[in-house]
C-alpha cells in the first residue's frame, strides 16, 4: 500500500475528509504540470472529470453510496472506447473516426464503481510494440529516467501511474503490453486469464491473445479494480460466462497452501543478472525452492508472433490496402508483412498453441504459482535499436517480450510485481498461475508487498 | 518435479533453413498485388525483412510434432 493508492483516496472521500472534486482538481493539476515532459496523455477530460467528481460528492452529500472506488482518478489506454472521444488506438488513421458513443465495458464498470476518468493514454500504434515510441503522438517517457522508454504498448498507463498522475490505469496485453510497462515503470500490472475481463469497446489487435487489465500502485488497488471489472458480458464473445470471484477479500489469506516454483530454462537465461537476482529475491521471500521447466518457449514465441502478425494485419487490412503510409513507421512494415503470412502457418501456430497449453497444464498439476522475470533488462533508452544482453547483441524491442509472450500465448493470468529496491531502474517479476486462479496471484503478490519485497516506485 | 523434457535443442530463428532474402522479396512483389496490397517502395525492404522473420518462425514450427491436435474454432450456429 502506498500513500497515493486508490482505496486510500476513496476512503478519504467517503469519510468526507476531502472532496472528490478536490482530488480530481489536484490530479488534473499534476497532469498539467508534468505531462508536457512525460507525454502519457493523448486526451485530458478536464470538464467531464470535474463533473463526475462533483456527482460523487453529491451522492455522498445525499447520504448515498458512490461505490468502492468513489472519486478515484483513473485513465485508460487510448484503445478503450470513451463516450464522446475518438478511440485513437495510438494511430493517426483512427483520428478521422467519429467519437465513441459509449464507454468500453470495463471503463463503464470502473465509472459505475465511482472512479473518475481523467483521460486517455498514449500507446504503441494499434498495440503493436513494447516501447510506446509512437511516431504520431511522440514517445512516452519513463518517469524514472525520461531518456528511457516507459515500455509498451500500454506505456502511457505505466508511466502515468508511476509518475503519480493517477493511482489507477487500464491497459491491454496481447504479448506483454501490460506487464512490460508495469515492470519498466515500477508498478503492479495484472493480465488476467484470457476471457476473464470483457474486451467489448476495446480496439483489438491479436484476437487470440488480447486481454485487458489494470495497472496500479498497490496490490489492493489492483484487486479492487479487477473485482469491479469482472463478470460476464454478452457483447464480448470471448468474455467467459463465469461469476465474479472477488480477490480483494482474499489478500490476507497467505500462501500456506500454495506450491510456488521458479521457472527455469528459458526464463532463467538471456537476461541481465539483476533480473534473475530479482526473481531469486522474490522466490526467497516466498520460500520457493522448486524449479520447473516449461518446454519449447522459443517455439511458443514464434507461434505467438505469427498469430499476432496475421490477426493484426487482418484487422487493419482495409487501411493497409488504401493508406499504408498513414501507419506509424514503427508498425507499418510489420503489419504489411503479417498480411502476407500463408494461412497454413497461422493454423500450424494455433495447433502448436494447443500442444503448448497441454504441457503447461501438466506443470500446474504440481505447482500453483510460478515465478519468472518480466523483462530481460530494465528500461532501454528511447530510440535504442539494439542492446547487449548477457554478452549478446540483440534487437531491443522484441526482446522485451522474451518472458511475457509465452505466457499470454496460452492466456495464463499473471501479475507483474515491482521489486522493491531495484536501482536505479525498476524491474518486475511475473507471478503466474493456472487459468482462472487469479486469487492465487493476488494472495502471493500481497505476501510480497507485506514483506516489503514488492513495492511500487513512484517518481515524485 | 516431473516435467516434459524439451524434445529438441533450443531452436533459433537464425538457425532456420535457407530462406533466401531474394526469394522473400520476390514473394512480396508477386503476392501482395494479388490481395490488393500496394507495398510502397520505401517499405519493400522492411516488409521483406519482417516477412522473412515470420516465415522463419513458421519453419521453426514446421518440423515440430504436435500430434493429432484439433484446433477448430468453436462455432455455435
Amino acid at each position: 500500500m502506498t500513500p497515493v493508492d486508490a482505496l486510500g483516496i476513496a476512503a478519504d472521500i467517503r469519510a468526507r475528509r476531502v472532496t472528490a472534486r478536490d482530488v480530481t482538481a489536484r490530479a488534473l493539476e499534476r497532469i498539467r504540470a508534468r505531462d508536457t515532459s512525460l507525454n502519457c496523455f493523448t486526451a485530458v477530460l478536464t470538464e467531464s472529470a470535474l463533473r463526475d467528481a462533483e456527482s460523487v460528492d453529491a451522492v455522498l452529500a445525499a447520504g448515498g453510496t458512490p461505490g468502492p472506488l468513489a472519486g478515484v482518478p483513473f485513465a485508460v489506454k487510448n484503445l478503450f472506447d470513451v463516450a464522446g472521444l475518438t478511440t485513437l488506438a495510438g494511430s493517426k488513421i483512427n483520428a478521422g473516426h467519429p467519437p465513441a458513443t459509449r464507454d468500453a465495458t470495463v471503463v463503464s464498470r470502473l465509472r459505475g464503481a465511482g472512479a473518475v476518468l481523467l483521460g486517455a493514454l498514449n500507446m504503441d500504434e494499434y498495440a503493436f510494440g513494447f516501447t510506446t515510441e509512437n511516431s504520431h503522438h511522440g514517445p512516452t517517457r519513463n518517469p524514472h529516467d525520461p531518456a528511457r522508454v516507459a515500455g509498451g504498448s500500454s506505456g502511457g498507463s505505466g508511466a502515468a501511474v508511476a509518475a503519480g498522475l493517477v493511482p489507477l490505469a487500464l491497459g491491454s496485453d496481447t504479448n506483454g503490453s501490460i506487464r512490460v510497462p508495469a515492470a519498466l515503470c515500477g508498478v503492479f500490472g495484472l493480465k488476467p486469464t484470457y476471457g476473464r475481463l470483457s474486451r467489448a469497446g476495446a480496439a483489438l489487435f491479436g484476437i487470440s491473445f488480447d486481454h485487458v487489465g489494470p495497472l496500479a500502485t498497490s496490490v489492493r488497488d489492483l484487486a479492487a479494480s479487477y473485482d469491479v471489472m469482472q463478470g460476464p458480458d454478452a457483447t464480448d464473445p470471448v468474455c467467459a460466462d463465469r461469476p465474479r470471484e472477488a480477490c480483494l477479500p482474499r489478500l490476507d489469506e497467505g500462501i500456506g497452501d500454495l506450491r510456488v516454483a521458479v521457472a527455469d530454462g528459458h526464463f532463467a537465461s538471456r537476461g541481465e543478472p539483476e533480473v534473475f537476482a530479482a526473481v531469486e529475491q522474490v522466490a526467497k521471500a516466498l520460500g520457493a525452492e522448486r524449479r520447473v521447466t516449461i518446454p519449447e518457449n522459443d517455439r511458443a514465441r514464434a507461434a505467438a508472433t505469427i498469430i499476432t502478425a496475421s490477426e493484426g494485419a487482418s484487422l487493419h487490412m482495409d487501411d493497409l490496402r488504401s493508406r499504408p503510409l498513414d501507419f506509424d513507421p514503427m508498425t507499418r512494415d510489420r503489419f504489411l508483412a503479417g498480411a502476407l503470412v500463408p494461412a497454413a502457418l497461422y493454423v500450424r501456430a494455433q495447433r502448436f498453441r494447443a500442444w503448448y497449453r497441454e504441457r503447461v497444464r501438466e506443470i500446474f498439476r504440481e505447482a500453483d504459482v510460478l515465478l519468472a522475470p518480466t523483462t530481460p533488462f530494465p528500461a532501454p533508452r528511447i530510440g535504442q535499436d539494439t542492446i547487449t544482453v548477457a554478452g549478446e547483441q540483440v534487437p531491443t524491442r522484441p526482446m522485451l517480450g522474451l518472458y511475457t509472450q509465452p505466457l499470454s500465448f496460452i492466456g495464463l493470468p499473471v501479475i507483474s510485481v515491482p521489486v522493491a529496491g531495484a536501482h536505479p531502474l525498476p524491474l518486475g517479476v511475473q507471478v503466474v498461475a493456472a487459468p482462472w486462479n487469479e486469487a492465487a496471484l493476488f494472495r502471493t503478490a500481497a505476501v510480497l508487498e507485506r514483506a516489503g519485497v514488492a513495492a511500487a516506485h513512484i517518481a515524485g | 518435479m516431473s516435467v516434459t523434457p524439451e524434445p529438441s535443442p533450443r531452436p533459433t530463428l537464425q538457425a532456420s533453413p535457407s530462406l533466401q532474402s531474394s526469394d522473400v522479396v520476390r514473394y512480396v512483389d508477386e503476392t501482395a498485388p494479388l490481395i490488393g496490397l500496394r507495398i510502397p517502395p520505401e517499405c519493400r525492404e522492411g516488409v521483406a525483412r519482417n516477412l522473412a522473420g515470420l516465415l522463419a518462425a513458421g519453419v521453426l514450427l514446421g518440423d515440430f510434432p504436435v500430434g493429432n491436435i484439433e484446433t477448430a474454432p468453436v462455432f455455435e450456429p
